[in-house]
């Protein structure tokens, strides 16, 4: 029988083990796919137009429904919580200012990710962990196709257009939904409405949002197939991987949001 | 079969493959002769499947060479491997088709990676290769509407998209009916006739060994117990292959104290 060191010290090196494992794992998949998206295209190994296109209206056209009803109820949302505390101050008018800002700089991008990580990370490692599980990206290896290129590099562009332009149609809605209620229920004139909303936002504003709509749709792609990748086994392993997926790519984005908060606020 | 010889397309030297501290191929050594088929047999767990994982290069062994037209696969890189790739065809075990695309399109696939040619003229060969294996008429079909031995046929037609040297198969009746598992092995055969591919198939089944092996390399717990011709594997007297060609079960024997450490736990 081992000694209780012996078993303590056995545990924290086969975790760390496991955990460096992992670690190798997924930089090479990030090494792999940034390869096969940005450097291999220009050394005569062309992306798969149709595969990235069809990719693009499963993981954007088809979340339009969705984004917007969530992005509009948001907008209203917003709207009434800003004019909870500014009705108290005689200030109504900036509810179109608080919710402008915070809808293209925050709330725009990060629930768009949100929905898509559900939909399409989620997807992503279904689709790549079943063809794992049945041997498929075995065939593709043994026809001499690189898995990575062939299934993530479509969905890793795809998501790097539709994430952004989801974005921005989240914050045409949500504002949308800002200037319905404060028109109905606050009383605000809808030009002033307006007016007040272009006055108060930036380029930048809208600029940073959609930076981080894109960094966000690359963590959604990687670690959805990472996810799938790692499929040992059989159906059950997929279900299994399909939920760490949504749980750890709605852990990273959040994650990242915090990171390109923090660096906007410095040095924007 | 001697070593070196440019009639053996595949040759294995001492090969080893561990997962963790298990051993599953112990310093294997054998040769696959060109233009034959090739059966490597043996119970389930003795590393056959694994063996054929080495040759078409989906793991690396952990030391041992394997020749593949005296080209040592083990220390090529990916580039390098795909060039030998393009050369084989391989049916897996379910088939492994694409069940996003339809037939045709699995067919097409490895002539729209790695060659040049006009999507007609890929057309037509798809169409070829379809009817080769008796599956002409269902190009549109998607694999999930068909059964299982027409998948296995359409697997065989992709694994010949590129008119390979080489054709692997991962048991290739497992899960059919006897009817249409003879049917696959009769298409097997031909293809060796009418191409003068190297086949290497890897099975448990004996009806399907003696009907398409023309070699057999035998593997037993992770060791070579026989290779040479299906007559000699007929004659042989070693007690092992007796068992496995009359299917008689194994009898595990444990001697007291091994029973008494397995019972208290140790």
């Amino acid at each position: 029988m081992p000694s209780t060191a012996e078993s303590v010290f056995g545990f924290i090196g086969r975790r760390a083990v496991s955990l460096l494992k992992n670690v190798h794992d997924a930089s090479r998949l990030i090494n792999n796919t940034f390869y096969w998206t940005f450097v291999s295209p220009f050394k005569g190994k062309p992306v798969r137009i149709r595969a990235t296109v069809s990719e693009m209206v499963k993981t954007g056209y088809n979340s339009v429904p969705i984004v917007a009803v969530i992005s509009f109820f948001v907008g209203i949302i917003l709207a009434l919580q800003a004019a909870y505390q500014l009705r108290k101050f005689g200030a109504l008018i900036y509810v179109a200012n608080l919710v402008g800002v915070s809808i293209t700089r925050e709330l725009g991008p990060i629930l768009t990710a949100i929905i898509v990580a559900g939909r399409s990370g989620s997807a992503f490692a279904a689709e790549i962990g079943s063809m794992k599980a049945a041997e498929e990206v075995d065939a593709l290896v043994s026809m001499g196709i690189n898995p990575v290129r062939f299934l993530v590099t479509p969905k890793l562009i795809a998501l790097m257009i539709m994430l952004p332009a989801l974005t921005i149609f989240s914050d045409l809605v949500g504002i949308f939904g800002g200037l319905l209620l404060s028109n109905m229920l606050l009383d605000i004139n809808a030009v002033n409405y307006f007016q007040q909303t272009i006055n108060s936002l930036l380029v930048k504003d809208i600029l940073t949002g959609l930076v981080k709509a894109w960094a966000f749709g690359v963590v959604i792609t990687i670690v959805g197939s990472y996810q799938g990748f790692k499929v040992e086994g059989g159906a059950e392993e997929v279900g299994k991987r399909t939920t760490a997926s949504v749980v750890a790519s709605i852990f990273l984005v959040i994650v990242f949001d915090l990171f390109f908060t923090t660096l906007f606020y410095y040095f924007t | 079969m001697k070593m070196g010889n440019m009639d053996n397309s595949i040759e294995v030297t001492d090969l080893v493959t561990q997962y963790g501290d298990r051993v599953v191929l112990k310093k294997i050594s054998f040769a696959i002769p060109r233009g034959k088929n090739t059966v490597i047999l043996g119970g389930s767990g003795c590393g056959k499947s694994t063996l054929l994982k080495h040759l078409i290069g989906l793991l690396k062994p952990t030391s041992g060479k394997i020749l593949i037209n005296g080209k040592d696969t083990t220390v090529m890189n990916e580039d390098e491997f795909n060039e030998v790739r393009k050369r084989m065809g391989v049916l897996f075990q379910g088939a492994a088709l694409l069940n996003s695309m339809t037939l045709e399109e699995n067919v097409a696939l490895p002539m729209r990676e790695h060659t040049k040619l006009e999507d007609s003229t890929i057309q037509i060969m798809v169409r070829m290769k379809l009817d080769l294996v008796g599956l002409s008429g269902f190009g549109k079909f998607y694999p999930s509407q068909l059964s299982g031995g027409m998948k296995k046929r359409a697997g065989i037609a992709r694994a010949m998209a590129l008119d390979p040297e080489f054709l692997f198969f991962d048991e290739p009746s497992a899960g059919l009916d006897p009817v249409t598992a003879a049917g696959l092995d009769e298409l097997i055969v031909n293809l060796r006739n009418v191409f003068k591919m190297t086949i290497v198939v890897v099975t448990h089944e004996l009806p399907s060994v003696f009907m398409i092996a023309d070699c057999v390399i035998m593997l037993d717990r992770g060791e070579v117990l026989f290779a040479g011709s299906l007559e000699e594997l007929k004659a042989s007297g070693n007690e092992r292959i007796r068992m496995f060609l009359e299917r008689r079960p194994e009898t595990e024997t444990y001697s007291p104290e091994d029973y008494f450490r397995f019972i208290a736990g140790n």
